[in-house]
């Protein structure tokens, strides 16, 4: 065998080299220049980066079964229009009235914005396992949804675990962004904590200082909470907690736990419920004739401190009258809650919920994010949403706080409405309770952020 | 005391519910033998019968809301109140008991098209595969009403007659505190009936003395000349009646969804497993026994001493009952015992 030299021959150091110098040349001549010189721009490798496609993928992860069904469905509507809106469809919704705003209506980054959707079931196995589905096989850059603080709260640590910023939906447990919150979790809507606070005064004006209140509870981590908070402040008031009691989600029939009430010596229920619990919790107290008693020679009261219209819509007549605490009421007169009741009731043909406004208001911020920051990469994104100040998105002023990640705006007290003007005016606001009043040291729930860097 | 009534009368009334479903799945295993997981799967059916009638019942004319205008929005307007104003709305509202009509035939087919069509090719097969072919059709079931009716609630309310509560304590002279909803004493009522009726229709008839004969002892009355299969078959559909008109009137206690019928599955298993695999009157005994003692152990004052006593309570009886009696309360010998 004869050994001949090929001058041609090409050695693993030629070709690297070749390589490498091809690969400068075609930068240099096409007019491209390397990412580092960039600004806004990172080379550094994050999970599912779009930089190479033409759109960008979020998950919209939602209730679409189980006791939270109703708000997982209209989140699902509001999302679906905030992506539209983002890609510059329909007319525009709340990009129009957003301040400050960087939103072009040209997808985020310039790309098209595209979705995927999963059932969380409300269960935080289920809800995890959807999640990691979106992240793992789909390639969504953020995901988000709600509506239990148990899914919340799961999901947002497998968010900081994966690298994946979490956008929550509705979730209302002082635990998300208190002793569980997380870098990469953001929440928009207020929480137990605030929903007492801006309660108690009105309480007080309305059913004084000597009451005896007797609490049912969803046995988990946002029933917990709201319990403790809305007792604080009604024992704040010079109120007795005669017992509170914790039932299990998804309990359906409640009778076991409403007659014990009966000769309790209560003369008010509170009912830490939410979705389809406080339906038929709420329905069931007044079949046992609990908004008719008179118990220590006073009107016999409910008061459901976490409300929503699709909640009234189940219970019906039932809600009347009742009082409690919402994040926001299509009702409002502002030129955002404006904008956005008008984009969604021309789509859908009736007005958004208040989980459909959080969760529309979640993407447009987290949109805006990505443009103020340039660049999808998340450590920058989350610093464009820590402290980030913004208005016209229908709660007035409202501060994304760094320190916790949780959205400081205005609370709304309501009242079932007794005598609605129209089929969707079922809760009459009461009273619009100013931010300052809601607002509280981050550090009464202790919790840690984590690192931007995952 | 008054706290004791209350209890009791709750626990009366859970347990007339237990029992209406319990009866349904023990008569289908004491006569045919099967393993039904598909039970629970008739009483979400039968809620949504009522559910159905009244849809029906409220097929309405769009017309625009003129209150809104931010968009165009319609408000529903049932033809039946457009036609015949008052008498169309009381229509409307007695909804759910008048859905007893239409539960009745409906229900029987679905009980004869289930038995014909599925079970009977499962008699001779291992108790296991029944179970996964009748929890397989369950989970189709429940698919099925997914998709026409959603995933969501669907609240039905009792008539306006029998809203708001009965106040029993001054009836019997007792405290004020003790009342109980009209529509809770009604479902009571009407599941004693029903019990009844089912026990009578099983004693009293040859047609019942026959199914009687043939749970004892299904191939002496088929050598006797006796076609017993035809017979099984018809009380697989009374069964599934029995089962449907439960659910029926369950649906202003709480609103249907999907899943009731999951929901109620592993409980009335319970009940059927304690009362005594096959025995009418022992379904019936135990889901009175486990409604009472659940409404108790959900009283703050056992709670207190046992917490969580109220979620486990039905279980832990069960474990008890079978380890004293393993065949439950009111079993017979050889039941599943093969």
């Amino acid at each position: 065998m004869t050994n001949t030299t090929n001058k041609f021959k090409l050695s693993r150091r030629k070709l690297l080299t070749s390589a490498a110098a091809a690969g400068a040349g075609a930068a240099v001549f096409s007019g491209a220049t390397p990412y580092s010189f960039v600004k806004g721009a990172y080379a550094a490798d994050f999970r599912n980066d779009p930089s190479s496609q033409s759109f960008i993928k979020l998950g919209f992860n939602v209730p679409q079964t189980g006791p939270y069904a109703d708000e997982g469905a209209d989140e699902l509507r509001a999302y679906q229009l905030a992506v539209k809106h983002l890609n510059g469809e329909g007319d525009g919704g709340m990009l129009t009235t957003m301040k400050p705003s960087s939103l072009k209506g040209n997808g985020i980054l310039g790309k098209k914005v595209e979705y995927v959707t999963g059932d969380t079931q409300t269960k935080s196995d289920a809800a995890r396992a959807s999640a990691k589905r979106m992240i793992e096989k789909e390639g969504v850059t953020m995901f988000s949804g709600g509506s239990s603080s148990g899914v919340a709260i799961a999901t947002q640590s497998l968010a900081q675990e994966m690298g994946v910023i979490f956008m929550c939906g509705l979730t209302h447990s002082n635990d998300t962004t208190g002793k569980d919150k997380r870098r990469y979790g953001f929440r928009h809507f207020f929480n137990a904590y605030q929903s007492g606070a801006a309660l108690g005064p009105v309480l007080k004006d309305e059913m004084g200082t000597d009451r005896r209140a007797y609490h049912l509870t969803a046995d988990y981590t946002w029933g917990w909470t709201q319990e403790e908070s809305i007792k604080n402040t009604t024992e704040g008031l010079g109120w007795e907690t005669v017992n509170t009691v914790k039932t299990p989600v998804g309990a359906g029939d409640f009778s076991q736990y409403i007659t014990p009430v009966l000769n309790s010596g209560a003369d008010v229920l509170i009912l830490n419920h939410y979705g389809k619990d406080m339906i038929n919790s709420l329905t069931q107290a007044v079949q046992f004739g609990l908004r008719d008693k008179q118990v220590n020679g006073k009107n016999f009261e409910i008061i459901v401190p976490l409300f929503s219209r699709l909640m009234a819509q189940g219970a019906g007549e039932n809600i009347k009258g009742i009082l409690g605490t919402t994040n926001w009421n299509w009702a409002l007169q502002d030129a955002g809650s404006q904008a956005f009741v008008k984009s969604f009731g021309q789509e859908y043909g009736f007005p958004p919920s208040q989980a459909a406004h959080t969760c529309y208001v979640q993407t447009l911020l987290y949109a805006n994010a990505c443009e103020m920051a340039g660049t999808f990469y998340p450590p920058e994104v989350i610093k464009a949403l820590e402290g980030f100040e913004f208005d016209g998105m229908g709660n007035g002023p409202t501060e994304y706080r760094a320190a916790d990640h949780q959205c400081f705006k205005d609370v709304l007290v309501v009242r079932g409405n007794a005598n609605p003007s129209t089929q969707f005016d079922l809760l009459e606001i009461v009273k619009e309770v100013p931010r300052a009043q809601v607002e509280y040291d981050p550090s009464i729930f202790g919790g840690e952020l984590g690192p931007y860097e995952v | 005391m008054d706290a004791f009534v209350l209890q009791i009368l709750n626990g009366l009334d859970k347990g007339g519910s237990y029992a209406l479903i319990a009866l349904g799945l023990t008569l289908i295993f004491g006569t045919l033998g099967v393993v039904n997981f598909a039970h629970g799967a008739l009483f979400m059916l039968g809620a949504f019968c009522a559910v159905t009638l009244k849809k029906i019942l409220t097929i309405s004319k769009q017309v625009k809301d003129e209150s809104i205008t931010f968009f165009d929005a319609f408000k529903e307007v049932p033809y039946l109140e457009i036609w015949f104003g008052e008498t169309g709305a009381a229509i409307i509202d007695y909804a759910v008991p008048l859905s007893i009509l239409l539960a009745i035939p409906v229900m029987l087919l679905v009980g004869l098209a289930m038995e014909r069509g599925l079970i009977r090719f499962f008699y001779k097969r291992t108790h296991a595969e029944q179970i996964l072919v009748t929890f397989g059709l369950a989970i189709v079931l429940q698919e099925i009403v997914k998709a026409f009716f959603g995933a969501n609630p669907v609240p039905m309310p009792p008539p306006d007659l029998l809203t708001g509560s009965a106040d029993i304590g001054a009836a019997i002279g007792l405290g004020d505190s003790v009342i109980y909803p009209w529509w809770r004493l009604t479902y009571l009522l009407f599941a004693g009936i029903i019990i009844t009726a089912v026990f009578c229709f099983l004693q009293f008839t040859t047609f019942g003395m026959v199914v009687r004969a043939g749970m004892q002892d299904r191939e002496t009355v088929g050598l006797l000349g006796i076609n017993i299969e035809r017979r099984f078959t018809i009380v697989f559909g009374i069964a599934a009646v029995v089962s449907g008109l439960a659910g029926v009137m369950y649906t202003p206690i709480v609103p249907p969804d999907y899943h009731l019928g999951m929901d109620f599955l592993v409980l009335s298993f319970v009940v059927v497993v304690v009362g005594g695999m096959g025995s009418l009157g022992g379904a019936v005994a135990a889901g009175f026994l486990l409604g009472i003692l659940q409404s108790f152990a959900s009283m703050n004052e056992v709670k207190e001493i046992l917490p969580g006593i109220d979620q486990i309570i039905i279980f832990l009886v069960a474990v008890v009952i079978l380890l004293v009696r393993p065949r439950g309360l009111m079993g017979r010998k050889g039941v599943m015992e093969s």
